[in-house]
């Protein structure tokens, strides 16, 4: 149990050097803190989800609304479920099925690629950190 | 004894011996600073720069400018790190602070003291070392992703060594104040 009286007597021991200048420059160096992640970590968010067939950009689909296209491969038809902020295979009449067990992809690079059904689903942002394959 | 006509007589002044002194209490805070270990490299809590602080608070800018470039160059050729690229890192980013504390310093004492000088300062000497890495270690932009971390750890070591050098300052002013219990 620790001793809330006496670490308050530490802390206002410690906060009599603290003038009022100082808290400003404080309060400015947290708000560059929380300003910089936000503004550096949100890349990646993505905004658009390109399909391609054969090769072919078969439909570019706006991540804001939840849809479901249908793209017509050599093997069948693949099913793409769009929701806003990701996108995912959800079935497709490949063999071994790896582009459906990726799931759902939420960040811009990320890729999913059926390719016995020659359809790729690539999700692209503002910017992107880096593309799933390369990385 | 006849002194020789070649020989270079040097004279240390009361400045010299002062200089001396701090600069060798900041090189042990560096050296005891190396052997603390940390999640991240480029994160430390920049010990020495508490020696820096009060140096620049009672002697004044030119004797805090020797202290903190007499701690870099010494402190990294006890650890090995001379002319490495933690140096030089290390060196931008004091030369960074150094220059802030210049202007920093005639901010009115009233409201700013040792903690705004220390905050101000360490965010110079991310500054400073970023440019560096970015030009020459790292030339790509990827280095400023880490920038938010090096900015909290920025404010947190600069408020508390700020802290520590005010409450220093306070009591080399005034020795015979009583100390509380802690």
């Amino acid at each position: 149990m620790p001793d809330l009286p006496a670490v308050r007597r530490w802390l206002a021991a410690w906060a009599v050097h603290l003038r009022m200048g100082d808290g400003l420059v404080l309060a400015a160096a947290l708000a560059f803190c929380v300003g910089s992640a936000l503004v550096l970590w949100q890349g990646g968010r993505p905004d658009k989800a390109i399909i391609k067939a054969g090769g072919q950009v078969f439909a570019e689909v706006d991540l804001s609304a939840p849809r479901i296209v249908e793209v017509p491969g050599p093997l069948g038809t693949t099913r793409i479920e769009v929701q806003p902020g990701r996108a995912r295979v959800a079935s497709d009449p490949g063999p071994r099925q790896y582009c459906v067990r990726q799931g759902w992809l939420a960040s811009a690079g990320a890729v999913a690629i059926c390719a016995p059904n020659q359809v790729s689903l690539a999700l692209s942002g503002r910017r992107a950190d880096y593309d799933s394959l390369n990385y | 004894m006849t002194p020789s006509t070649t020989e270079i007589r040097l004279v240390p002044t009361a400045d010299d011996h002062r200089v001396a002194r701090h600069a060798a209490a900041a090189i042990v805070l560096t050296v005891a600073e190396a052997a603390i270990p940390l999640p991240l490299p480029g994160v430390k809590p920049g010990l020495a720069n508490i020696v820096t602080l009060v140096v620049l608070a009672r002697w004044g800018w030119r004797e805090a400018a020797w202290v903190a470039l007499l701690r870099v160059l010494v402190g990294s050729l006890v650890l090995g790190q001379f002319l490495a690229p933690g140096f030089f890192l290390s060196l931008a980013g004091s030369l960074a602070s150094l220059a802030v504390l210049g202007a920093a310093m005639h901010l009115p004492r009233r409201w700013f003291g040792p903690v705004s000088h220390s905050v101000l300062a360490a965010f110079a000497h991310i500054g400073g070392q970023l440019v560096v890495a970015r030009l020459w270690l790292v030339p790509h932009d990827g280095v400023f992703y880490l920038v938010p971390v090096f900015a909290l750890a920025a404010t947190l070591f600069g408020l508390v060594n700020g802290l520590v050098a005010a409450r220093l300052l306070d009591a080399e002013l005034a020795p015979a104040a009583p100390r509380d219990g802690a």
